[in-house]
């Protein structure tokens, strides 16, 4: 039976790795490739890399971080941020990724998505929705979560699917970095409009917040980020809690 | 010294399949074209996108006839393994043909099947050290049908049973990505360079 997944997600700015409520008042949680070395090590099913400056001065930063992680930790590796074309999608896949999520580059011009997929494969191409709620509705927002685009984000979910996404990251920009739980009717108005896997993310706060993302009709796997970068709660702690809620799990053996 | 030809299929990530070829004693060399096959002692085939698209790529680098003609031992790994066989369903087109059988789609939900799975194994050498039901990374969408149900050497699970290895005189295929499935992944990639050396 396909596990869920639990990927802890590495905010990346000029080399570190940071993590900010909703998008500000970033700290300095420590060095890319050691936490992604160490997560694994605890059992991370998946690491994922956001470059959240995602400025071209830091590119070369970025694609190195990418290298030095792929070359020690072989479990899958996403990495996102900055991607406007196929070329900056190959670049990164080169570097060792093995998916790459875009965002506002496919907002400005949904064929970047086709593109990516017909060149690299849906496998490789996540696609990253950051939502708000809109009175009944959520509206995809970019710019990390500063911009509204007034498309709906349920609609846009079913398009990126139909151009070739292989996977979706859905953020709920209301809960990213509250504690306050996933946005679960959000990730089941996705699950519904799509077949594609979706990775919940925005939230966390506590195991059973993850528990609650990963039943059957929501998410296929969950990202958090504070929630492991201070070891509140450390992976093993977490997963094992989940397999004893009755989610599928990856359990891993810790040295 | 184990030498390997990885194939640069273009498309991807060939970082990992190389670092972890070395991590287990292997002297991967990416190999571009029929001249880097020279010298090697076996041939490793990472894929990734689709069949189509990876089959074009390999014409382009006039690789087609001679990894049908390569009769070292040849590892294709997901999208390398499927190229193996006839046909694929995904594109409709050929593969390399040097394995009968198809290439077809899955059933299961979510799709692409993405992330952790059991891998039901036989006790095949290359899965020595792995216990049958350990987990591996999968990223597909199809899995091949070999006219031979003898060949599978591993089994998996996603909507219906589908195959997850396949042994086939010196052909040896890997549905699943062992670059990117922790201790178990790199055991059989152990396993395979090991056979490698002995039969070198």
């Amino acid at each position: 039976m396909l596990r869920s997944r639990i990927i802890p997600c590495l905010d990346v700015a000029d080399g570190r790795v940071v993590k900010g409520v909703q998008f500000v008042n970033l700290t300095d949680e420590g060095d890319p490739v050691e936490l992604a070395a160490r997560y694994t090590a605890e059992g991370a099913d998946e690491i994922c890399f956001l470059d959240i400056t995602a400025s071209h001065e830091n590119r070369g930063t970025l694609l190195d971080i990418v290298r030095r992680t792929a070359e020690h930790v072989f479990v899958p590796l996403t990495v996102g941020g900055g991607v406007r074309a196929v070329e900056d999608m190959r670049a990164v896949l080169r570097a060792g990724a093995d998916k790459v999520t875009v965002n506002t580059a496919a907002i400005d011009r949904p064929d970047l998505i086709d593109e990516c997929s017909a060149a690299f494969g849906a496998q490789c191409v996540v696609v990253a929705v950051d939502a708000r709620r809109s009175g009944g509705s959520w509206e995809v927002y970019t710019h990390g979560g500063r911009n509204p685009t007034g498309i709906d984000a349920i609609e846009w979910i079913r398009d990126v699917t139909a151009r070739g996404a292989g996977e979706i990251l859905l953020t709920s920009m209301d809960r990213d970095g509250t504690k306050d739980g996933y946005d679960l009717p959000l990730l089941e108005a996705a699950r519904e409009a799509t077949s594609v896997p979706i990775v919940a993310s925005g939230g966390a706060g506590d195991p059973s917040d993850l528990a609650a993302a990963l039943e059957p009709g929501r998410a296929d796997a969950a990202l958090a980020a504070s929630i492991f970068h201070r070891s509140e709660y450390p992976i093993p702690v977490v997963k094992e809690f989940l397999a004893e809620a009755g989610i599928p799990m990856r359990i891993v053996e810790v040295a | 010294m184990t030498r390997l030809a990885v194939i640069d299929h273009g498309a991807g990530n060939l970082v990992s399949i190389q670092r972890a070829l070395e991590v287990v004693g292997g002297e991967p060399r990416i190999a571009e074209g029929p001249a880097d096959l020279a010298g090697a002692d076996a041939v490793v085939l990472p894929g990734v996108g689709a069949t189509g698209a990876a089959m074009a790529r390999l014409d382009e680098q006039g690789l087609v006839e001679p990894l049908q003609e390569w009769d070292g031992p040849l590892l294709g790994i997901c999208v390398g393994m499927q190229l193996l066989f006839d046909s694929s369903d995904e594109d409709g087109g050929a593969c390399l043909g040097v394995v009968p059988g198809s290439v077809q789609a899955i059933s299961g939900r979510p799709l692409p099947h993405m992330g952790w799975n059991e891998v039901w194994t036989s006790d095949d050498p290359l899965f020595d050290g792995v216990a049958s039901g350990s987990l591996f990374t999968f990223v597909h969408s199809f899995a091949a049908v070999p006219d031979n149900p003898s060949i599978v050497t591993a089994t998996s699970d996603h909507g219906g049973r589908f195959v997850a290895a396949v042994r086939d005189r010196n052909y040896l295929g890997l549905q699943f990505h062992p670059e990117r499935s922790g201790a178990s992944g790199l055991r059989v990639l152990e396993n395979f360079v090991g056979d490698v050396r002995r039969a070198a």
